[in-house]
């Protein structure tokens, strides 16, 4: 890639910037030499992305978004299209993936405060892909057309009922563009997930990488690597992206496809939580499950519009409990970026907030009782708290100095 | 760090008392399928067949795909299990059935339900505990009520194997005072043609059938499976070795 004379890319560099790309993003991006475990979330979330748009073109080609037809493809799918029932497993386990993936990636800001200037653009965008990935998992879910799928869609979108002056019902009938979801809601549900949904989410996750490359990435001490550079500008604790941290990703990779592939190859339910036995009844408008929950990725956000008494507060809170995460760079008032140097206060409040999403998570499963809606309540209020005394806390928080140069061992 | 792993174990544990007063409901008995034992996938779909598919489709599973799996011929699945109901089938026909629904509906109060999938919705050990779970009760309509499924509107078509038999309760009360019926156990009211231990073998072979129905491609992704993951594991070594190399220099 180096030589610039070799014909073809000769001929290509003065057309198109192939090799400044190359080199922009690749051979000469500089990354922290000291990344550790949590730094590998970000490539294997664009090696789902890739699982999610390759298998769903594949299923695409002998799925029907088509209400008589839906349930009767997807097991025409799994039985009579050769390796069907694997590209599907690899796309519903991908889903489930896409968000264990992100969820450890994006706590990974958390502790490191990847968020933090200059990278607050980085996290918005990262934070778009994140809501625009609820509403690809959400709609692609109906696709199916099992009872979970029907329900679950009826559930949520009757939430946007909850909106007063009349706007709700309005709202809520054109989202299903029918009375009650239906054929026209499948279709429409069809077309954002294969083509309007993605196509904003490639272009978000390309704004996200070039507004990270912009920057340049964080590292676990939240040093800004480009303060000490050498005489030919190149940062003292950076290393070129290719080859060090691609061999080093293949790694992850790796690894991450093992665990992948035994979820595919022998535990594509995984006892019903990628999977719910209910959406193995086709989709039954006058029939509702006794007991309707989301899939796991949902069920924190889920268990805070439970635990609130009223409807309409309880979608603002589900509403809030998301968007709180955008307002995260101005809400940290911390000097440094790093928990490896804030204090003891800090520590305690991501950790307290990580249990909060646990325990929401887990009550989000579970059918409603009195005493888990206690629990549910005490839990959410621990989740804002997180967020809205985090000027606070994180303004007050003893500091530890931070060293000038990463530690790498 | 260790702090985070600390408190993630601490929530981990507490979790559990959450879930303390779910579900209740009868125990459900462990159906103990081989998916690859050929022979009773063989009985069940002969059980199935004869006891099943006057009312139940199959209709995601072709007879084609049932001799592959199944390693029968085109004469054997003719000759055994397919009945031609009125229409000739065909060997790439789909088990389907010759009964209306609308009169089925109106024969059983619901029509009965396409059980291609019926072991990914119910379970296993959920469809071996129903099809032992009849009883008589004089209250339903076709005289037998089932453990597991209250208020069914199927009958017991297995009643020749078992035999029938009634179910004993128990009255207890909860912690509030409030009394409720609990399950016993099942006594034998009347002979069936087979034993007890031979009976629950035929519902275990039904239930093999259904779940290999279910998801016939299972045995082949179990298969594929682990040459997958040997690949993976082999190119996951490779890759460290390959990074332990570059990365030698980086101090």
């Amino acid at each position: 890639m180096s030589n610039t004379n070799s014909s073809l890319l000769g001929w290509i560099d003065a057309r198109f910037p192939l090799t400044k790309l190359w080199k922009e993003h690749l051979s000469e991006y500089y990354a922290p030499k000291n990344f550790n475990f949590w730094y590998f979330f970000g490539s294997l979330a664009l090696l789902v992305l890739v699982n999610q748009i390759v298998t769903g073109i594949f299923l695409t080609m002998n799925y029907q978004p088509n209400a008589s037809q839906a349930f009767a493809s997807v097991e025409y799918i799994m039985r009579d299209v050769p390796w069907g029932n694997l590209i599907r497993y690899m796309h519903s386990t991908g889903a489930s993936a896409f968000f264990i993936v992100i969820y450890l990636h994006m706590f990974r800001g958390l502790l490191y405060g990847s968020y933090k200037k200059p990278r607050e653009l980085v996290w918005l965008f990262g934070m778009f892909i994140y809501v625009l990935l609820m509403a690809e998992a959400f709609m692609g879910y109906l696709l199916p057309w099992g009872q979970m799928s029907y329900w679950g869609a009826q559930v949520i979108i009757s939430l946007f009922g909850a909106i007063p002056f009349g706007i709700g019902d309005a709202l809520t009938t054109w989202i299903r563009g029918d009375f009650v979801v239906s054929g026209a809601t499948l279709n429409r549900f069809f077309a954002f997930h294969v083509i309007a949904v993605p196509l904003i989410l490639i272009g978000l996750v390309v704004a996200h990488i070039i507004a990270l490359h912009e920057v340049g990435s964080n590292n676990p001490d939240g040093i800004e690597i480009k303060k000490n550079k050498d005489a030919n500008g190149i940062p003292l604790d950076g290393i070129p992206f290719h080859p060090y941290y691609t061999v080093k990703d293949i790694v992850g990779v790796g690894v991450f496809l093992i665990l992948f592939a035994i979820v595919v190859f022998y535990l594509p339910e995984f006892f019903g939580k990628f999977m719910e036995k209910d959406n193995f009844i086709p989709a039954d408008a006058l029939k509702t499950p006794q007991h309707i929950a989301p899939l796991w990725y949902f069920t924190p956000f889920y268990a805070i519009l439970r635990a609130v008494p009223s409807k309409g507060l309880g979608v603002l809170s589900m509403g809030a409990s998301i968007v709180m995460l955008f307002f995260l760079p101005w809400l940290d008032r911390c000097k440094v970026k790093s928990m490896r140097y804030r204090g003891f206060i800090s520590r305690i409040a991501l950790a307290i907030f990580v249990i909060s999403l646990f325990v929401l998570g887990y009550i989000g499963m579970l059918p409603p009782t009195p005493s888990r809606t206690m629990v549910a309540r005490v839990f959410a209020i621990l989740y804002f708290a997180y967020f809205l005394l985090m000027p606070f806390y994180s303004k007050f928080d003893k500091i530890k100095p931070v060293p000038e140069r990463v530690t790498f061992k | 760090m260790k702090k985070i792993v600390l408190a993630f174990i601490s929530a981990a544990l507490l979790l559990p008392m959450l879930a303390s007063a779910s579900e209740e409901g009868t125990a459900l008995d462990k159906a103990n399928i081989d998916l690859n034992n050929t022979a009773s996938l063989r009985r069940g779909a002969k059980y199935f067949v004869n006891y099943c598919s006057g009312c139940h489709s199959l209709r995601f599973e072709s007879y084609q795909r049932l001799a592959k799996d199944l390693k029968l011929t085109k004469q054997e699945v003719y000759d055994n299990l397919m009945f031609s109901w009125g229409k000739k089938k065909e060997i790439g026909s789909y088990m389907t059935i010759a009964m209306p629904p609308e009169s089925a509906a109106k024969w059983f109060g619901t029509a009965p339900p396409d059980l291609s999938v019926v072991s990914r919705s119910r379970g296993v050990d959920w469809l071996y505990t129903y099809l032992r779970g009849f009883y008589l009760d004089k209250s339903r309509p076709l005289g037998v009520n089932n453990i597991v499924f209250p208020k069914v509107g199927m009958p017991d078509v297995l009643w020749q194997l078992q035999g029938f038999q009634k179910a004993s309760f128990k009255e207890v009360a909860d912690k509030d005072g409030t009394k409720r019926e609990v399950f016993e156990g099942f006594q034998p009211a009347t002979k069936g043609s087979m034993t007890p231990d031979q009976y629950d073998q035929a519902v275990r072979d039904l239930v093999t059938f259904l779940a290999y129905v279910g998801e016939p491609g299972k045995l082949e992704l179990h298969r594929v499976g682990v040459w997958v993951i040997l690949f993976l594991v082999i190119f996951t070594a490779l890759a460290y070795a390959l990074k332990k190399e570059y990365w030698k220099d980086i101090h």
